[in-house]
């Protein structure tokens, strides 16, 4: 709501010398979101005066037609002036807008006496736009006769110098829509008397006796409880709105469009009711607010056909819908540059239903934005009244009357103990001060024993409970007053063991060289597809949001991967070789239902029964890990060459994420469709699943355009932490003698190596302190097909020290439990 | 050599005469103070000190002599071997010592050269300044609160007093998940977790909640339209604006210093009221720079004050929806941006530098924001 200072100080007599930005400061405090100060035709400096035009000579020998004026700008600046002109828009005797010689207009442009067309222009006559007042340049600006006399500053007259407030009107305060909000708000802050325009009702001339007004009703009084039409006939469509209307209407970020328009609009911003004028030789029969039919056909004045449903209200008459009630008019009933009868109306919609009709139909405009927050319930006559006296003041015409149906207005009363406001606060509140503060804006209120019965008035629909009155108090009273006390909170448990978790993940990867990104989880097919996911997989059923902010990418994540190769490629495309990502996130598995009928009411707790509903509604969400390694892992230097990143590092990560967690990883040759083939380790815990990680598969890299070998990893984290014990125990650490074996067997190539590990501390017995592959070998020291593996075993007894044949012994049968189960023979 | 003495024969000795020891150690311990390294003291010991040196040559002649004499010999035999020994050693230990120094020198490095084999890596600040909020609170009693991102329609906006057609919902523009009629959406704030802690927890409760929310704006140098946020709620008897106000200020204190406070100025949030907006005194020139052109500050663009969130007094209607007794329980909430927070804290001036995972931002802050 743009709001301008000189018309609140037509509402509130704001002390002189008070600024736009004192004002603001007040407005803020008392909570209105001040965004701006603005100053009308900033950028005009120096004498603008009030001239009146005394001659006219029409100079024609140039190539379009030139006037030289003779202008009287009064005795202190110079008496009459010759000024040129290329306007056509005046005659003799009208006041102009002169800016003297040393004035410097918006952009710069300083006048000077100059010569021109053969003569010497000793000043300009102004348009609006060379004032920065507006866009209309179709001629200069003739100021009304009486405006002032020569010599006059224009500046005021003109507007130039007025400061224009933008407030961001939160949705609860629908009455500061308008200058009249605005005001009491300002005569609040500065303590000063408040002349509500809302409750005087203009003068307006008896009605023509001969002429029936235009009939109104309302079918249900749950959607529209006011309805008023005023009538206005012989009206002069062609009778332009004055000058301080439109400067008014462009100050407040109106376009001015006709008359009869611009008084709608007009009182609209003054007094925040929104008005629509019918031309009513296009209406039939009585207009009426009721529901729509189903699938019932409706043409806004936008020139948009809509399909209307039964809960939206509109205003009919006996041929059809011709408004989406306080949202927007219909194009048959329009008025035009012909219409001489006006019917006025002015209503009282239910927000709700204004809301949303607004919103199914996409359809932002004023009105509506007012009717959605709640109009004044007892404003639409004095507004329609407003807006009558005015069409007539200037398009003539004469008042046929009123008509009005109405059900009763609910009068609420809040009951309040006095003391309630104080309490919230932290700092006590007299009653004296309570009581002042809602008065002040518009409450009655009665006192018994401390109670207070709060009356909110008519135009604060969104006082409804206690707790709003404390605001209004509080807020009145300033913030700045609530002193700064601590509560004690009972004793807290600090992180539960998933959070610390999370948090070590974290860090021991940042601390492995690993850099955390944060990915936007959408994602789109084409991702999906260049992770060569099928289209069963589980990744691919993840919810789809109904307004993605692109098309191309409208799912949820089921994987963390595809962001992580996108964050990956735009590293590689700004020249990092060598990348070593995580993220920790959530994914969403599973597809979420169109539609709904759960909406517990919020008048209590839900049940559990709606409460499981509620959260069945919603997909599974559990938090992953992923990394991606690409180019050197460690990269070359002084010390020797680099060495690539592979999937063996990204195998290594999972590990570490998990003994981390305290928790044994399981790996076997897995085969996730992202990944290689031949190079993919399926992860799991307890047997079940995990994740995977290796190198991805080639056609994931090149479509990434990442370097060859990249490799990758992904962990269920909720899994691993579910795994994680909560408490580890502590080991025995022996004190005696360690005996050292070293084992090479020999194994089909395609036998895991973890296999024969497992197999020799398998066999080994109870002894075996650690067992650890320290070398693979292929080639033609082993037979064909073949490898060999070598093993350090360490063994160690708890209470002596081992000797050669209880070492032997158990590196026999650790030999022997591998030759069993893994066909390994001993390396000779 | 002559053979031992047994005869007692008096001859003469001529190399155990007093004189004749005393040449030999003479030389002997020229000859070790003048061996210039090891090698050379080693020589010095084979001629001085080994079997076929002259003293020990001299003690096997100490046999030949006559009882009468062999004490006297010995002894002086004895001490010039033994000084002879003590020179060898002291020598040996210098040279040593200097070897040792020499090769030390020799082995030294260049220890400029770079050890960035395996580099840190980072967090993103914007986790790590999370937790580091989660550590105020959870110093002050609070407990950590979590909740889906993807949240039903209903936590987001219902329990939170913002009903189906209120212009409200307009506010935060929502991303709807399966259809707008789901009943599901993407959380637009961090609040709904609000209401899971008051439906799960037990009272009193104190919990502090980070989270990443989501709203329907392209990203550009100060929106995106996935952002994080960290709410705050306490709900207790007896709880008043001051509470809150004093847990805000102890808030800005611990994260921008002692004595930072904060503004508050009356606003509207559905689940609040009375509701406010958050000011926090800016932390780099604590309002020296206001009207004053000659201290300009671009943290707080010379206001002397930095809008960092929402807060108020949880609205009744919140608590009625998830079952707890308004009349004996009041609460407050607060909110914060942690990405705003990060750019003006750290003078992160691109949201989208926060956005794009480029590590050369996220490594520029290491383990801590």
């Amino acid at each position: 709501m743009r709001a301008p200072l000189s018309w609140l100080r037509e509402l509130v007599a704001i002390p002189a010398g008070e600024s736009g930005r004192d004002v603001a400061a007040r407005l803020i405090r008392a909570g209105l979101e001040v965004e701006t100060v603005e100053t009308v035709g900033a950028g005009v400096d120096g004498p603008l005066v009030v001239g009146r035009v005394l001659e006219i000579e029409e100079l024609t020998e140039f190539k379009k037609p030139i006037r030289w004026c003779q202008v009287d700008v009064g005795p202190a600046s110079g008496g009459v002036r010759g000024i040129i002109c290329g306007a056509r828009n005046f005659a003799a005797g009208d006041l102009v807008v002169v800016a003297l010689p040393g004035t410097v207009l918006p952009g710069g442009f300083r006048i000077a006496s100059r010569e021109t067309y053969g003569k010497v222009s000793d000043g300009m006559i102004c348009s609006e736009r060379e004032l920065g007042l507006g866009e209309n340049h179709d001629g200069i600006m003739v100021l009304p006769a009486g405006t002032g006399e020569p010599g006059d500053d224009a500046a005021p007259v003109v507007g130039v110098g007025d400061e224009v407030l933008d407030i961001a009107i939160t949705p609860d305060r629908g009455y500061a829509l308008s200058i009249r909000g605005i005001a009491r708000e300002a005569a609040i802050a500065y303590g000063l008397a408040f002349d509500d325009p809302g409750v005087a009702l203009a003068d307006l001339p008896a009605p023509l006796p001969d002429r029936a007004p235009q009939e109104c009703g309302t079918d249900d009084a749950g959607g529209c409880d006011l309805f008023t039409m005023r009538t206005i006939v012989g009206f002069d469509p062609a009778a332009p709105s004055p000058s301080w209307m439109q400067r008014r209407l462009v100050a407040c970020g109106m376009r001015p469009v006709s008359l009869a328009v611009d008084v709608t609009n007009y009182v609209m911003l003054e007094l925040g009711q929104p008005l629509h004028a019918y031309d009513m030789d296009k209406l039939r029969g009585t207009v009426r607010a009721g529901w729509a039919t189903d699938g019932e056909p409706f043409e806004s004045l936008d020139h948009v056909s809509r399909i209307l449903r039964p809960d939206d209200l509109v205003i009919r008459d006996d041929r059809g819908v011709i408004g989406l009630a306080g949202v927007i008019g219909g194009l048959d009933s329009e008025i035009d540059d012909a219409t001489t009868s006006i019917a006025l109306e002015a209503a009282h919609f239910v927000p709700e239903v204004v809301a949303r009709s607004g919103r199914r139909h996409k359809v932002t405009s004023e009105a509506g934005r007012r009717n959605e927050r709640g109009v004044d319930r007892d404003l639409a006559p004095y507004a329609s009244a407003r807006a009558a006296a005015l069409l007539l003041q200037f398009g003539g015409g004469h008042y046929v009357g009123l008509t009005a149906v109405e059900s009763a207005a609910e009068h609420r009363s809040i009951v309040m103990p006095a003391t309630e406001p104080g309490d919230v606060a932290g700092v006590a509140i007299d009653e004296t001060t309570v009581v002042r503060l809602l008065e002040a804006i518009g409450c009655e209120v009665g006192s018994v024993g401390g109670r207070l019965s709060v009356t909110p008035p008519s135009w604060r629909p969104d006082l409804t409970d206690p707790i709003d009155l404390v605001e209004e108090v509080v807020r009145l009273h300033g913030y700045d007053v609530v002193p700064s006390t601590l509560p004690t909170a009972p004793p807290g448990r600090g992180l539960t063991h998933e959070q610390r978790l999370r948090r070590r993940v974290a860090t021991v990867l940042a601390a492995r060289g690993l850099v955390e990104v944060l990915n936007y989880p959408f994602v789109g097919d084409a991702e999906l597809d260049a992770l060569l996911l099928p289209a069963h997989d589980a990744r691919r059923r993840t919810p789809r949001l109904a307004n993605p902010l692109s098309e191309e990418q409208p799912h949820l994540r089921g994987t963390l991967l595809p962001g992580l190769l996108g964050s990956a490629r735009r590293n590689t495309g700004r020249g990092a070789a060598n990348l070593a990502l995580f993220e920790i996130g959530s994914v969403f598995l599973g597809e979420v239902e169109a539609s709904t009928q759960l909406r517990p009411a919020v008048s209590g707790r839900p049940t559990d029964d709606e409460w499981r509903g509620l959260n069945g509604l919603l997909p599974h969400q559990p938090t992953q890990v992923a990394a991606l390694l690409a180019g050197q892992r460690e990269p070359d230097g002084w010390w020797g060459a680099a060495r690539a990143a592979s999937w063996a590092d990204a195998i290594e990560v999972a590990r570490i994420v998990a003994e981390t967690c305290g928790v044994e990883l399981g790996s076997r040759a897995g085969s996730d469709p992202s990944f290689h083939p031949g190079r993919c380790a399926e992860l799991s815990v307890g047997g079940a699943v995990v994740g995977a990680a290796g190198e991805l598969h080639p056609r994931v890299i090149e479509a990434a355009a990442l370097p060859e070998r990249t490799a990758a990893m992904w962990l269920d984290l909720d899994a691993v932490m579910a795994a994680s014990p909560p408490v580890r125990p502590a080991p025995s650490v022996g004190t005696q003698p360690l005996a050292k074996e070293d084992l090479a067997v020999v194994v089909d190539r395609a036998v895991p190596a973890a296999s024969v590990q497992a197999a020799l501390a398998e066999g080994a017995g109870p002894l075996l302190e650690s067992v650890r592959l320290f070398d693979v070998y292929e080639g033609p020291q082993v037979p064909e097909g073949k490898k060999s593996l070598a093993f350090a075993l360490r063994f160690r007894a708890p209470d002596r020290t081992l000797d050669a044949a209880e070492t032997a012994g158990a590196r026999a049968g650790a030999l022997a439990r591998a030759g069993e189960t893994c066909g390994a023979t001993l390396r000779t | 050599m002559s053979g031992p003495n047994t005869s007692f024969d008096p001859k003469q000795v001529a190399s155990l005469d007093a004189d004749a020891v005393s040449g030999m150690v003479e030389a002997a311990l020229a000859e070790i103070a003048a061996a210039a390294d090891l090698a050379a003291l080693k020589d010095a010991r084979l001629a001085h000190s080994g079997d076929r040196s002259p003293l020990a040559l001299a003690n096997r002649e100490i046999g030949a002599l006559p009882p009468a004499a062999k004490a006297d010999a010995g002894k002086r035999v004895g001490e010039a071997r033994s000084r002879v020994k003590a020179a060898l050693e002291a020598r040996e230990a210098a040279l040593e010592v200097e070897r040792d120094e020499r090769v030390l020198v020799e082995e030294a490095v260049d220890v400029t050269l770079p050890t960035d084999r395996i580099p840190l890596g980072a967090r993103h600040p914007l986790s790590t300044l999370m937790e580091r909020v989660a550590d105020v609170f959870i110093s002050m009693g609070y407990d950590i609160a979590e909740g889906p991102e993807v949240e039903a329609e209903w936590v987001n906006f219902d329990a939170l007093n913002v009903p189906p057609d209120h212009p409200a919902r307009t506010m935060q523009d929502t991303f709807f998940v399966a259809s707008a009629e789901s009943g599901v959406v993407l959380r637009t704030q961090t609040s709904p977790i609000q209401i899971r802690a008051m439906l799960d927890r037990d009272l009193p409760i104190y919990v502090v909640a980070p989270g990443r929310v989501f709203r329907t704006d392209e990203l550009d140098a100060t929106h995106s339209p996935v952002f994080h946020q960290i709410e705050g709620l306490a709900v207790d008897k007896g709880l008043t604006m001051g509470d809150l106000k004093g847990t805000l200020d102890h808030f800005a204190a611990s994260m921008f210093g002692d004595g930072i406070h904060t503004r508050m100025r009356p606003s509207y949030f559905p689940f609040t009221e009375p509701s406010a907006e958050v000011d926090l005194e800016c932390f780099v020139c604590r309002g020296a720079s206001v009207g004053n052109p000659d201290r300009p500050c671009r943290t707080c663009s010379s206001e002397g004050w930095i809008e960092w969130g929402g807060c108020g007094m949880v609205n009744p209607r919140v608590l009625t929806a998830v079952g707890v007794d308004p009349s004996v329980y009041r609460g407050f909430a607060f909110g914060m941006g942690v990405e705003r927070t990060l750019m003006f804290r750290n003078g992160v001036s691109d949201m989208r530098d926060m956005v794009e995972g480029d590590i050369r931002f996220s490594l520029a802050f290491g383990l801590e924001a």
